[in-house]
């Protein structure tokens, strides 16, 4: 009977490897529109049908952003310590490694720079797969140091938030990312440096309540869930029904929070031509 | 005392020994002094035992003691004149926050605080603490006045947290708070913020930007509160004890860590045990504070408060 026993034990393919998916295999949005892989990729991950966004990453934004998918990381290495020694159902340190080994990545969020049509531009784009996309020491350093960056060099910079909110595992440390984060975004406000805030699903929480809202110019992608309380929280709180369109960057434009609605396929040209206006 | 915590009870019926005793002694007329001094040292040890043995939910649990002082108790105990100035200008006045002019000691300064109720319709006014945006938007249209006129800013911190509602939300409860977390790393005038109570997450935040941050001894601040979180990783709401450990949220933690700045020592059993000396403690740590800020520039006073907050953090390169 051993011919359907698995030899190997405790296989784990990182999913950048999952990535690169065989030919043929088919993407099937909410509302039921299938759309080739391929096909998906080459669409900036938008299925042509109804236009929904599906959840990327900072790999696919480096790529759909910079020309030429040409840009050089900033701190790649940096990553989580466990100031508390932090345990509830396992231990911190095993989470950051679990999803270090599931992700390929470091921690929530990469940083770099390179050129968008043209354009210098720093670029920080969260990873919601990692832990939720929380914010922990690690994104509240590597936003202030990308902030640095564009402060010594003069940059435009871009932040593409796509969070679940704080870290819980690091308590009182997550909390005063906000502070930090915020912080350096005021030094970046008065040095008149231009500051491009994206929202993306999901963006909730303490990364709301700090850079992701501090942006000269908010943008959102069509759909995305985005506040600051959850929305669970918030009808257990009120027990009402909520408005179906609840926290959707549709909601928040409707109520003066956004600059305007992206989509995808129109964000690099969007934001050249912003970074275009604002040097004429 | 009308109100109690568990771990207060033993030292709660020693007292009431002690008062029956003093009691039938003065009936009967006789000398129990040596019995009563003896029990008055007995409460004391019990009292040090207790209150230098807490767990964290116990902290937890004092910081939201029923009797504890709210901003407008300390407010008023060590202001001679407080002028209470109301509304964001926008919306309306979020009666969670409250601010104004206060002359502590012949000095103008701003306080701002946010205020919790002590009956049911108390409390239903002041929200339970948690404010919404205007709230937050009172709070800076304050300190720019401060700014302006060139007074020192104290905020007093007690809030499980930002309102999670549909209205707060409509109204940009995250830009808010966001808001004020950048301006006022602008502010050109000394702040001084200490958690008198609950500091919970970014509605605690949102106004504890400051040169110095203070907690009082039995208070505790963090990103969330000790319930959610136990909700959130263990899935239940039983094991907020273990969550309060795990957080390490008290003042002498965030100490240790360096996310504050200094503790604020209470009377012995809590501040709500002796709010006048509570008080005078508070006052002589704002007026100390802002003499020792007042001395710096703006520009020295700003770059100082940012280089602080931006060494927060704990990360392997």
């Amino acid at each position: 009977m051993s011919w359907f026993q698995r030899v190997e034990k405790g296989i784990l393919t990182p999913t950048t490897e999952k990535k690169d998916a065989p030919d043929g295999l088919w993407y099937r949005s909410p509302s039921g529109k299938i759309i080739h892989t391929r096909e998906l990729k080459n669409n900036c991950y938008v299925v042509p049908d109804d236009g929904y966004h599906v959840r990327i990453g900072s790999k696919e934004y480096f790529e759909i952003l910079f020309d030429n998918n040409e840009f050089t990381e900033l701190d790649p290495n940096m990553s989580s310590n466990d100031p508390l020694g932090f345990v509830d159902t396992k231990p911190y340190p095993e989470r950051i490694t679990a999803s270090q080994k599931k992700t390929g990545l470091k921690d929530a969020i990469r940083t770099a720079y390179g050129k968008l049509d043209g354009h210098n531009i720093v670029i920080g784009c969260m990873d919601f797969e990692f832990i939720g996309g929380s914010m922990g020491s690690v994104v509240g350093e590597k936003i202030a140091r990308a902030v640095d960056y564009a402060l010594k060099t003069q940059t435009p910079l871009m932040i593409i938030s796509k969070s679940g909110g704080a870290r819980m595992m690091e308590s009182g440390y997550s909390l005063m990312q906000m502070a930090k984060t915020s912080a350096k975004l005021a030094l970046l406000h008065e040095a008149g440096i231009p500051y491009i805030s994206l929202m993306t699903d999901p963006t909730t929480g303490g990364v709301t309540a700090s850079f992701a809202m501090l942006g000269d110019f908010n943008l959102a992608e069509p759909g995305a869930l985005i506040g600051f309380a959850g929305p669970r929280v918030i009808r257990e709180t009120i027990g009402k029904d909520l408005p179906e369109d609840f926290q959707t960057a549709e909601f928040l434009l409707e109520h003066g929070f956004i600059d305007f609605i992206v989509d995808r396929r129109e964000l690099k040209k969007k934001i050249s031509l912003l970074l275009k206006m604002l040097k004429h | 005392m009308s109100n109690y915590l568990d771990f207060e009870k033993p030292i709660i019926e020693l007292e009431e020994k002690l008062a029956e005793m003093k009691r039938i002694a003065e009936e009967n007329d006789v000398d129990v002094s040596t019995a009563v001094s003896e029990l008055e040292g007995k409460i004391e040890q019990l009292k040090i035992n207790t209150f230098n043995n807490l767990t964290r939910w116990q902290r937890v649990m004092l910081s939201r003691h029923p009797d504890r002082p709210y901003t407008l108790d300390y407010i008023y105990e060590i202001t001679s004149d407080f002028i209470e100035l109301h509304g964001d200008r926008l919306v309306k006045d979020d009666k969670a926050i409250v601010g104004g002019w206060g002359l502590i000691d012949g000095k103008t300064y701003m306080i701002i605080g946010h205020q919790k109720g002590r009956n049911t319709k108390q409390r239903q006014m002041r929200n339970f603490g948690m404010a919404n945006p205007e709230g937050y938007r009172k709070a800076l249209r304050l300190m720019m006045l401060a700014d302006k006129f060139r007074k020192p800013i104290v905020t007093l911190i007690d809030t499980p947290g930002a309102y999670p509602g549909l209205e707060a939300e409509e109204r940009g409860q995250a830009e808010a708070i966001a808001k004020n977390l950048r301006e006022m790393f602008r502010l050109n005038v000394p702040i001084v913020c200490i958690i008198i109570g609950e500091g919970a997450s970014g509605g605690a935040l949102g106004i504890a930007i400051g040169d110095k941050v203070a907690m009082m001894e039995n208070t505790w601040y963090t990103v969330i509160s000790p319930e959610s979180c136990s909700s959130i990783l263990w899935r239940s709401w039983d094991y907020k004890e273990q969550a309060a450990e795990a957080l390490k949220l008290t003042a002498k933690d965030m100490l240790s860590f360096k996310l504050i700045d200094d503790i604020i020592e209470e009377p012995l059993g809590g501040a709500h045990t002796n709010a006048k000396q509570a008080a005078q403690v508070l006052k002589n740590y704002i007026i100390s504070k802002t003499e020792e800020l007042s001395k710096l520039s703006p520009e020295e006073l700003k770059r100082q408060r940012i280089a602080k907050f931006c060494t927060m953090g704990s990360f392997i390169e």
